[in-house]
């Protein structure tokens, strides 16, 4: 199991349940700690169906949404699904303006994500 | 952008450190709660903040400590006005790929200038693009009666 101090990672129904340790996702060295948490789920934990829960974060930039698209392109490499869940609208309205809404599968609940993975 | 009815103003001048700079954001937050600025216009505030000054020190500055982000920051409970400008050497922000074509999509770059764009009501370069100007009309909606 990698070390993981950004987020905290649980398992339903094998899918990698994973939330954020920070309310704001904005410090550079904090987000480079949290891409490599993420990444190092699918390459060295070798999960690679991933729902990232994002329940009490308020905040995050542009830098920390880079980290979600090298995530979502290993778990696809995996043969994996990395989906999202549970952001807050003016989250949800950055994906939209950003068109990452395109990119990310976002769904509105954890267990509406959860059973997209059982489909 | 004059303005003559600030009821908060902020200027300094800090080194190029994240955590200089998101001292500043978190003084500029506080100062947006106390005047009532709440709910989609402070998150935009704070978007726009963070991604400006991330790129002053980052792309700017190049993380040259010795190197300076001065910011000025102007509130009153209607409006928002803000200033970062740093010593680089600018860009040219007439020309940034967009971002949100299919082509790229997915590539770092370009996307914390075009949020700015987006959640603020006017953006403004200096020609070399080293200093930007932004402001924020507060949205009818985001307005209490008290006020």
């Amino acid at each position: 199991m990698s070390t993981k101090r950004r987020i905290v990672v649980a398992d339903a129904n094998g899918v990698a349940v994973v939330r954020f340790v920070d309310r704001k996702i904005v410090d550079s060295g904090n987000i480079e700690q949290l891409g490599e948490e993420l990444v190092a789920l699918v390459t060295t934990d070798k999960k690679s169906n991933l729902l990232l829960n994002f329940e009490g974060v308020e905040f995050l930039s542009s830098a920390a949404l880079n980290k979600l698209i090298s995530l979502n392109n290993k778990a696809k490499q995996a043969g994996g699904k990395l989906r999202l869940c549970n952001l807050r609208a003016e989250i949800k309205e950055v994906f939209t303006i950003t068109k990452l809404d395109r990119v990310f599968d976002i769904r509105k609940t954890e267990a509406d994500a959860i059973d997209a993975f059982q489909l | 952008m004059p303005h003559n009815s600030w009821t908060w103003v902020l200027e300094k001048s800090v080194a190029s450190v994240t955590d200089n700079a998101h001292e500043l954001i978190e003084e500029l937050m506080s100062a947006l709660d106390r005047m009532g600025w709440g709910g989609r216009d402070r998150f935009h505030i704070h978007m726009a903040v963070e991604e400006a000054i991330v790129n002053a020190i980052e792309h700017g500055n190049q993380r040259m400590p010795e190197k300076k982000v001065d910011v000025v920051f102007k509130l009153s409970p209607e409006k928002a006005w803000i200033r970062i400008s740093d010593q680089g050497k600018g860009f040219d922000f007439q020309h940034l790929p967009d971002p949100t074509d299919e082509e790229h999509l997915e590539e770092p770059h370009g996307r914390g200038v075009m949020l700015m764009r987006e959640l603020m009501s006017d953006v403004r370069y200096n020609k070399r693009g080293n200093a930007v100007e932004m402001l924020k009309i507060r949205s009818a909606e985001e307005q209490t009666p008290e006020e």
